[in-house]
């Protein structure tokens, strides 16, 4: 039995073994209309237009502040938010804001990092468990209930420790606590489609396994895999920020989120800016990666 | 009933075995042994250290033998050895996990409560705009860093306010404000998951029943559709295990407590892979023995679960 959940926020929802008591809603009126009224919604414009600027800032820091990111200046310390400094400055006399925008990059590097080695080998995983038959799905699925079942947070711990805390030990570590969530709902859509007319029809017109995964159970399961790539970014920036917070991301004087927060931590008393306004900025880019995702779920439920 | 609990608990021991297996194969894995990456801080560690350390833990032993005598190891309790104090894995976390517990337990409490409260108003809101702020709730709960929310209400409640310590005194506030902070984090995904299975249990035929044999919006609430609605909020509790450690972490690190927090912190400064992968092994397993209890209580809940069987597995994919 599964259970499909329209609007996905955490990781931990896109399962789909969950006993479920109620039958399914059965909700499938009129796609493409819908389809064409989500891209013509107002939410749909709210989410992207503010998201296309986060990776504006992750692209090209400099068009959008103009202040340097490491090195301040010290006259101008601990000043703040106001006209000049949006976001205040910090102990060196740095522009927040400016250190926000310009780590933005390194955040979005190694949350896709980790975001693409969840969607590689996640649907990789999938797949197999979807087509390869019978034993190849039993053995699938206990693998990702183990992968469940070591919390994230210690995968990426044991990353850390064994090769030096680093961006990169970060994202394969965040990485690999994604790749379940990928893999349940891929499986699930691989087996919704794969029982679809079309694809009997493809293979009774000589399609070979490759042919038919690649030119239609692939693109006609990408829908829920987009919804969630967006959340689980989201998730991803979440728990990397947690662990930049702890001190295993970035060294200093790198800008990164969950550094900078940190950082402002033992200012916690003088400057409540340093640690309050660039937390502001995760909880809103999570929250529109969030939305993004839902958006996405609604254009692509067929 | 027999024959589903053997069935779940070797499962849960299947797992558990499993999780060990990766977790061998990755330290394997990796460029040096544990006892090399642990001493590579240290410049003067010479070869004869090395493997005098190596003897000393079991480490120069065939990768066979290791395999075999700490798996033996993790069903009788030892979890291997700190290679940084030499203590038992199983001592050192012993010594601080209750505070870590609490929090964690006395956490996973009040977000199930704010989970009910949360879908129960939303439900039972006359109002529109209060259904629409409730609504919007879990989806904020959920895109809140808890070291953010605990570093905001410590500059609010203890510098602005001064009704609490920035270190934990053991006031009330000290104890409460870093359990609702977790709680916060937590309630979300059940909030999200209960919200969606109430609303399937009330596209029901017999909600329509009740309602037209007069019962009330709270009373079909409380009495037929929490019941109904709890089997995928109970599985997303068990899932949250993870979650609670990783919040209990970060939370105990924001407030300075003591607990498991230090004893992770430490053990990944000081690259100390025996307990991280001692750690790793005993999350596992509370979340292993978590989720086989809450795969027991279904039956309870719903007894058509013991008729439903095994799922199908999908055939192979062939022309």
């Amino acid at each position: 039995m599964s259970i499909k959940l329209d609007e996905p926020l955490t990781r931990v929802e896109a399962q789909d073994n969950v006993p479920v008591v109620a039958p399914l809603k059965v909700d499938e009126v009129a796609a493409p209309k819908r389809k064409a009224g989500a891209l013509r919604s107002p939410a749909f414009w709210l989410t992207c237009v503010p998201l296309t600027m986060v990776l504006g800032w992750a692209l090209f820091p400099a068009l959008f502040s103009g202040f340097d990111p490491i090195s301040g200046v010290p006259a101008q310390k601990f000043q703040a938010p106001g006209a000049e400094h949006w976001f205040g400055t910090d102990h060196l006399g740095r522009d927040v804001f400016a250190r926000v925008v310009h780590g933005t990059s390194q955040t979005l590097l190694t949350a896709g990092l980790a975001v693409s080695i969840g969607l590689v080998v996640g649907t990789g995983l999938g797949l197999l468990a979807a087509t390869a038959g019978r034993a190849a799905d039993t053995v699938t699925m206990r693998l990702i209930d183990v992968l469940l079942a070591v919390p994230g947070f210690l995968v990426s711990l044991i990353i850390v420790t064994a090769f030096a805390p680093g961006p990169i030990s970060l994202g394969i570590g965040v990485g690999i606590a994604s790749i379940a969530s990928f893999a349940r709902v891929v499986r699930s859509e691989v087996l919704r489609v794969r029982s679809l007319d079309y694809v009997e029809a493809a293979f009774m017109n000589g399609g070979t396994y490759w042919s038919v995964v690649s030119k239609h159970i692939l693109p006609n399961s990408c829908g829920p895999v987009l919804a969630l790539l967006a959340v689980d970014l989201g998730v991803a920036i979440l728990a990397i920020s947690g662990l930049g917070f702890l001190g295993f991301g970035s060294p200093p004087p790198t800008p990164e989120w969950g550094l900078l927060i940190a950082e402002g931590r033992q200012y916690l008393a003088s400057a409540w800016w340093l640690t309050t306004l660039p937390g502001v900025v995760i909880v809103a880019v999570v929250i529109l990666l969030a939305g993004l995702g839902r958006q996405l779920h609604k254009i692509f439920r067929f | 009933m027999a024959a589903y609990i053997a069935r779940r608990i070797g499962q849960a021991l299947l797992v558990i075995w499993l999780a060990y297996t990766l977790v061998f194969l990755a330290v394997q894995l990796l460029p040096n042994d544990p006892v090399t990456i642990f001493l590579s801080a240290d410049a003067a560690a010479d070869p004869a250290t090395i493997a005098a350390m190596k003897a000393q833990y079991g480490y120069d032993q065939p990768l066979i033998v290791q395999y075999f005598s700490q798996l033996v190891g993790l069903f009788t309790g030892d979890f291997g050895y700190s290679l940084a104090s030499g203590q038992p894995v199983g001592e050192r976390i012993g010594a601080v996990v209750g505070s870590t517990l609490v929090l964690a337990s006395s956490a996973f409490v009040t977000a199930v409560v704010f989970a009910v409260v949360l879908v129960a108003s939303a439900t039972l809101a006359r109002k529109p705009w209060l259904k629409r702020v409730v609504l919007n709730l879990p989806p904020l709960f959920a895109a809140v860093p808890v070291f953010w929310l605990g570093l905001v209400l410590l500059q609010v409640l203890s510098i602005k306010l001064g009704i609490m310590s920035l270190f934990p005194d053991g006031s009330f506030a000290s104890i409460a404000v870093p359990v609702l902070v977790l709680a916060i984090h937590v309630s979300a995904p059940i909030a999200q998951v209960l919200l969606k299975s109430v609303d399937n249990v009330h596209a029901q035929p017999f909600i329509d029943v009740l309602r037209a044999k007069g019962a009330s919006p709270s009373w079909i609430f409380f009495r037929h559709t929490l019941k109904n609605a709890a089997a995928p909020a109970m599985t997303i509790s068990g899932i949250t295990v993870g979650t609670l450690l990783a919040g209990s972490v970060i939370t105990e690190t924001v407030f300075a407590r003591s607990g498991l927090g230090q004893v992770v912190l430490q053990s990944v400064t000081a690259q100390d892979v025996a307990l991280v992968q001692g750690l790793v092994l005993l999350t596992a397993t509370a979340f292993v023995v978590v989720n086989l209890v809450v795969d027991l209580l279904y039956p309870l809940l719903d007894p058509r679960i013991l008729k439903s069987g095994t799922h199908g597995a999908p055939r192979a994919l062939v022309a």
